[in-house]
């Protein structure tokens, strides 16, 4: 099951409404993504920061939630200075690193960390529902958001049938070993699985039509209209058009 | 209570699943009135889930019509106003509760039914204060027990405020005194239904006649006679019933 582990919080940006978020996000990250400074980058991270402070998320499950990020970090780090061409910093017999191998090590670094903080303050802290209801708002296709809607909890039925069928296996002492027995276990769990969550998708969706769905979206949360929405949006608005004129301009 | 009015009307259904060529409901009749209190006892497999999906329209039938308060249901477009009016309880549970909390879940009707979040959320409340539930509010629909899981499908489903309820097997998983609490509410409901259930007990206890299915046709009160009394001689201490 995914979690909604952020979206419970009480927070100033989580009584945002959700389509102020949206926008301010993608505003920011875009921002973020295409500022090619190292400074620049580094004011973006503070934002960052700051939306996550604000957000009151504890960073240890921020940084836990990176996690899968700092892998693919590493692989950079590991491959980037050595393979970029350049002024040479350290050389150990063939190998070279390189300074703007490493700039752009730390320039990649400090973007991908900043766009996932950015997401996780403002999208992470609502929940899908709000985030569908948010999107279709902003007059995003309703074939796209009930995909997307439809896609998270299929996934953790998914997740579901297969935790029961495997549990299913070894309570019949199913113990899986390298040999052809094993392998045709799987397989049938796997062909069982993919059988098993399409009925059940059906049946959910049958179940949703039975309560009135109509292809509408609809959320317990209520966001009140607040000037402080505005106000939001405004600062962030303004806060990377001034570092994007800024870096435009002197550097 | 009884005035005859009829709320669902089936007439001459044939339905079978695709890629099969049994007919689970064959030349299939029946009528639910209002008032009516039906129980439906029989064999697993003669297709009671498949007649509770046709008069919902997600089984779509060869032959015959269905009218539902008065209406002939033709196509999808004509089901959609009737389906929040008739509250289907499904067999399993897990189908019915998609939603993350049970709140949430219970909610998801009168949503859909144009209420205002604020009384989505009362009405919620009060079904499942009504149910004896109301601790389970906040909790996450996939963590909770079958029985639990029932009791908030229910509550889902009595939250839309039907005319007329279609329960499969309600009484699937439930311990005694859930049971107990569940005819004390069924019986205190003014509107009609329609029950599966195994357990000759309950259903005796919440309905008013017993229909049976056999060859997927519907077999009536006095039709399923001998059987019910072999039923009831089998596990005893049951008064039986000569009509
Ligand atoms: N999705 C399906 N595809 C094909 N055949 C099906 C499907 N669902 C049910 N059937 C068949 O239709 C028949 C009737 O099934 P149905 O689920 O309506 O029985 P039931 O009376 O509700 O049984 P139970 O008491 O076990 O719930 C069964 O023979 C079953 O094999
Ligand atoms: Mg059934």
């Amino acid at each position: 099951m995914i979690e909604e582990k952020f979206a419970s919080g009480r927070s100033f940006i989580h009584q945002l409404d959700p389509k102020i978020r949206i926008i301010a996000s993608i505003i920011l990250s875009f921002a973020a993504a295409l500022c090619d400074n190292l400074y620049i980058a580094g004011f973006y991270f503070i934002i960052s920061s700051i939306l996550i402070t604000m957000a009151k998320l504890k960073w240890m499950d921020v940084v836990n939630r990176l996690k899968p990020l700092f892998w693919f970090l590493l692989m950079i780090w590991i491959i980037l200075p050595l393979t970029f061409d350049g002024e040479t910093v350290y050389q150990y017999y063939g190998l070279r690193i390189t300074v703007s191998g490493v700039i752009l090590c730390c320039k990649i670094t400090i973007k991908s960390i900043t766009i996932l903080l950015i997401f996780t303050a403002l999208i992470a802290t609502m929940t899908v529902a709000s985030l569908g209801n948010g999107l279709h708002r902003l007059y995003v296709p309703d074939k796209m958001v009930f995909l997307l809607l439809m896609s998270y909890r299929y996934i953790a039925v998914i997740e579901e049938e297969y935790k029961r069928l495997l549990r299913a296996a070894k309570f019949r002492g199913f113990n899986p070993k390298t040999n052809l027995h094993s392998y045709k276990t799987f397989a049938y769990l796997a062909g069982m699985l993919f059988v098993r969550a399409s009925l059940r998708a059906q049946r959910v969706h049958q179940a949703m039509l039975c309560r009135g769905f109509n292809q509408k979206f609809h959320t317990l949360d209520v966001y009140q209209p607040n000037r402080l929405n505005s106000i939001f949006l405004m600062g962030i608005f303004a806060a990377s058009l001034s570092l994007v004129i800024f870096e435009i301009m002197w550097i | 209570m009884t005035d005859n009015s009829s709320v669902i009307r089936l007439e001459d259904i044939s339905y079978s699943y695709p890629g099969s060529n049994t007919n689970v409901l064959d030349h299939l009749n029946l009528e639910i009135n209002k008032g009516d209190r039906i129980g439906m006892m029989a064999p697993n497999g003669s297709g009671k889930t498949t007649l509770l999906h046709t008069i919902m329209g997600l089984c779509k039938p060869e032959s015959g019509t269905i009218e539902v308060f008065g209406k002939l249901l033709k196509n999808e477009k004509d089901f959609i106003p009737v389906r929040s009016k008739i509250g289907l309880l499904f067999q399993d549970s897990d189908d019915q509760l998609f939603c993350p909390t049970v709140l949430d879940d219970v909610a998801f009707g009168p949503l859909n039914l144009g209420f205002s979040p604020q009384d989505a959320i009362d009405t919620a409340r009060n079904t499942l204060e009504r149910l004896g539930i109301q601790i389970l509010e906040g909790h996450v629909t996939h963590r909770l027990s079958g029985g639990q899981k029932r009791l908030v499908a229910l509550a889902a489903v009595l939250a839309m405020e039907p005319e007329v309820l279609l329960l499969d097997e309600p009484t699937a998983g439930l311990d005694h005194k859930v049971k107990e609490k569940l005819i004390h509410i069924l019986n205190s409901l003014d509107i009609s239904y329609f029950v599966i259930s195994h357990e000759f007990d309950f259903a005796k206890a919440v309905t008013d006649k017993i229909y049976s299915m056999e060859d997927g046709k519907i077999l009536r009160d006095d039709e399923i006679h001998i059987h019910r009394h072999e039923h009831v001689h089998k596990h005893g201490r049951h008064p039986h019933n000569h009509k």
